[in-house]
């Protein structure tokens, strides 16, 4: 008899998940094919509105939401990129990936905060869903990417959907820790003066947690953007394209620009957000 | 005003997993440390019993852990009730369903609380209207309330600041105007004015006094200030480890403490309970007249020249006969010059104290009189006087002590 040396492999837990993956594919792919449309129609909604707009208006726009939330400076700030990515030629890929954004954001949003809220009131839900929500955040993201194609095939939408699961844990996390984070004082005054419990939610927990849930959101928009980028691998448009385009042909010049794109873009969104905590 | 409203009856509080289990140890004869070590459960409250009166202000009193805030808690079932019963008006609160009860808080008890509790993002008025609000009161109806509440407290010009910009005080002020402001007829309030410091503290005191005169409603007060119980007290119910040890008006708990437990609170409290009237008592700088001895005339040209307005007639062996003063002596040598007989030239109303009675007994003796009391030792003599300013002093040198 010999000692067992690790040699051999005895768990073949790649291919028992392949099998369930494929599974998957095979049984359920219309329902995934089901999930994938609210993301498609609003993408394409927004993607549309970004490119058609006359790019000077979409400026002033923006100028306008970071003069009210986030100062001068940051106006000044914020002109300056989006005119410089129209001067790079990135104009319509740069529309793209906030589109992207946009979208993958407002579904953090609607699924992530009441998560949230979910898991700040039960702590078994809140023990179920770390280790998920731990798993989501340390995979590499090029990981995601892999079942997202299988279930979703290739193309922007599917990037979104990839973002979406990347983006999620900091808006759930962040939102768990502020509602936690109520004094509970606040909420046994609110409940001897015979508030419901929908009450107590909404006029005493989520007003006080909403600084946290805005940090959450402005994590989530960091992630989000990060994540889009690499979702071109799969086949996404916007400010990825550039970049990988720039890899494939040994390019320096297209993927820095491409990245500065990127930079600059998160740079934006992450003033705007900040600003938006603090108010 | 003797009308009942609150009444609670055997009332446990127990905290942990097996409730039942503690109950039965209880009723073994098991003291809360022994449950507590077998079972690591927590006796909050045991076996209380006591009825509120419509209008009064019940003061529930004892040191932190014995047990007063579950019991108050348990009145609007902020905290569970283990065992017993507490009727308010005549519903038993215990078996109220979550509708009932959100119903009860919002109409007929409110709270008020220590750490104030006020709603960081929203506005004084809004603070104010919050349990309107939460009754779903139409907008303008529960700004109006609200700011008729804050009218009341002295903070109407305050209506539209955060109350992150006001004082302790003030903001307790607010604190008071949201309870307020649902007219309920019963508030909870949970050691309300401990976190201010002491001369705001007297001021909410007299605040809620006054409001109390106009409007009578049912005040639970949560204390630890045996100065506060006493002032704005109609009854006291002492507490230690989650029993009620003692349940009376300030007077009958002073002069007939349950317990030692009840004794030591209130000497640990007031410095005006350890030390007694003959411990304060001066004899310096009085006038003492012997009798019979020099007549009135003598007597009322001492007193001038010593400058002063009373003198102390005393016999030969120094028992306390009465008080005289200027005036008198005056009044009594006009209409009868001759007479060497003080008696005539004594005072009304002068009642000699023991010099073992304590500092709380004498009290009222010594604030309501124009003259430093006499202080007689057990045989009825004469052993000095205390005036105002000694009374005073010795507190404020108790106090700094």
């Amino acid at each position: 008899m010999s000692w067992y040396t690790f040699e051999d492999k005895v768990l073949p837990m790649d291919e028992w998940i392949e099998t369930g993956v494929d599974w998957l594919v095979e049984n359920f792919r219309d329902f995934f094919q089901i999930i994938k449309i609210p993301v498609e129609k609003s993408l394409e909604g927004i993607d549309w509105a970004l490119n058609a707009t006359n790019p000077w208006i979409v400026i002033l726009l923006f100028a306008i939401v970071t003069l009210k939330y986030a100062g001068k400076i940051t106006t000044v700030f914020t002109i300056f990129t989006f005119v410089l990515v129209g001067l790079l030629g990135l104009w319509s890929q740069t529309m793209t990936t906030l589109a992207m954004v946009v979208v993958a954001v407002v579904f953090c949003s609607v699924v992530g905060i009441p998560l949230g809220i979910a898991s700040a009131r039960s702590d078994r839900f809140e023990a179920f869903l770390r280790p998920v929500l731990d798993t989501m955040q340390t995979t590499p993201s090029f990981v995601h990417l892999i079942p997202v194609v299988m279930l979703f095939s290739i193309g922007t939408v599917s990037g979104v959907i990839a973002t979406i699961i990347f983006a999620l844990p900091p808006i759930v996390r962040l939102t768990n820790l502020g509602i936690r984070q109520v004094h509970p004082e606040l909420v046994e005054a609110g409940e001897a003066f015979g508030a419901t419990s929908m009450q107590v939610l909404l006029r005493i927990q989520i007003p006080q947690a909403w600084p946290s849930i805005m940090a959450g959101l402005n994590q989530t928009i960091m992630m989000a953007i990060s994540m889009v980028v690499i979702a071109a691998l799969i086949g996404a448009g916007g400010l990825g394209v550039p970049v990988f385009q720039g890899l494939n042909n040994l390019d320096s010049g297209l993927a820095t620009i491409g990245g500065i794109g990127t930079v600059l873009l998160a740079m934006v969104l992450d003033r705007i957000t900040q600003g938006m905590v603090e108010k | 005003m003797s009308e009942e409203i609150i009444r609670v009856e055997n009332l446990f509080k127990v905290f942990g997993s097996n409730p039942e289990k503690a109950l039965k140890l209880l009723k073994q004869g098991l003291e809360k440390e022994e449950i507590f070590k077998k079972t690591g459960m927590t006796i909050g409250v045991q076996n209380a019993n006591f009825t509120i009166n419509a209008g009064e202000i019940f003061v529930v009193m004892g040191l932190s852990g014995s047990g007063k805030s579950t019991l108050v808690r348990m009145l609007n079932r902020l905290i569970e009730i283990t065992s017993g019963s507490v009727y308010i008006n005549g519903l038993d609160v215990a078996k109220l369903n979550a509708q009932e009860l959100t119903e009860l808080r919002r109409s007929q008890m409110s709270m008020v609380f220590q750490s104030f509790a006020l709603m960081p993002h929203l506005s004084v008025i809004e603070n104010a209207a919050f349990g309107l609000t939460l009754a779903k009161v139409e907008k303008p109806k529960r700004l109006d309330r609200a700011m008729e509440a804050l009218e009341q407290v002295g903070l109407e010009a305050w209506a539209e600041c955060m109350p992150d910009e006001m004082s302790g005080g003030m903001q307790q002020r607010v604190g008071l105007a949201r309870a307020l402001a649902v007219d309920p007829e019963i508030m909870l309030m949970d050691e309300a004015f401990s976190a201010l410091d002491p001369l705001i503290r007297t001021e909410m005191q007299d605040q809620l006094l006054s409001l109390q005169e106009k409007h009578q409603r049912t005040i639970v007060f949560i204390s630890h200030d045996l100065d506060e119980a006493m002032r704005i007290g109609d009854r006291i119910a002492i507490m230690e480890d989650g029993r009620i040890v003692q349940i009376g008006t300030p007077d009958e708990i002073l002069q007939n403490p349950a317990n030692e437990y009840v004794e030591a609170f209130f000497r640990g409290v007031d410095p005006t309970g350890i030390l007694n009237a003959g411990d304060i008592a001066r004899e310096t700088q009085t006038t003492v007249i012997k009798y019979p001895g020099k007549g009135p005339r003598a007597a009322l040209q001492r007193l001038i020249s010593h400058d002063r307005d009373f003198g102390y007639v005393l016999d030969k062996s120094k028992h306390f006969l009465g008080i005289v003063s200027t005036d008198s002596l005056r009044e009594l040598i006009n209409n009868n010059g001759k007479t060497n007989d003080f008696s005539e030239a004594f005072l009304d109303d002068v009642t000699p104290v023991n010099a073992l009675d304590s500092m709380q007994d004498i009290l009222n003796e010594v604030v309501t009189r124009p003259w430093p009391i006499p202080v007689l030792n057990e045989k009825k003599e004469y052993i000095g006087v205390i005036s105002k300013n000694i009374f005073l002093r010795t507190l404020q040198h108790n106090t700094n002590e």
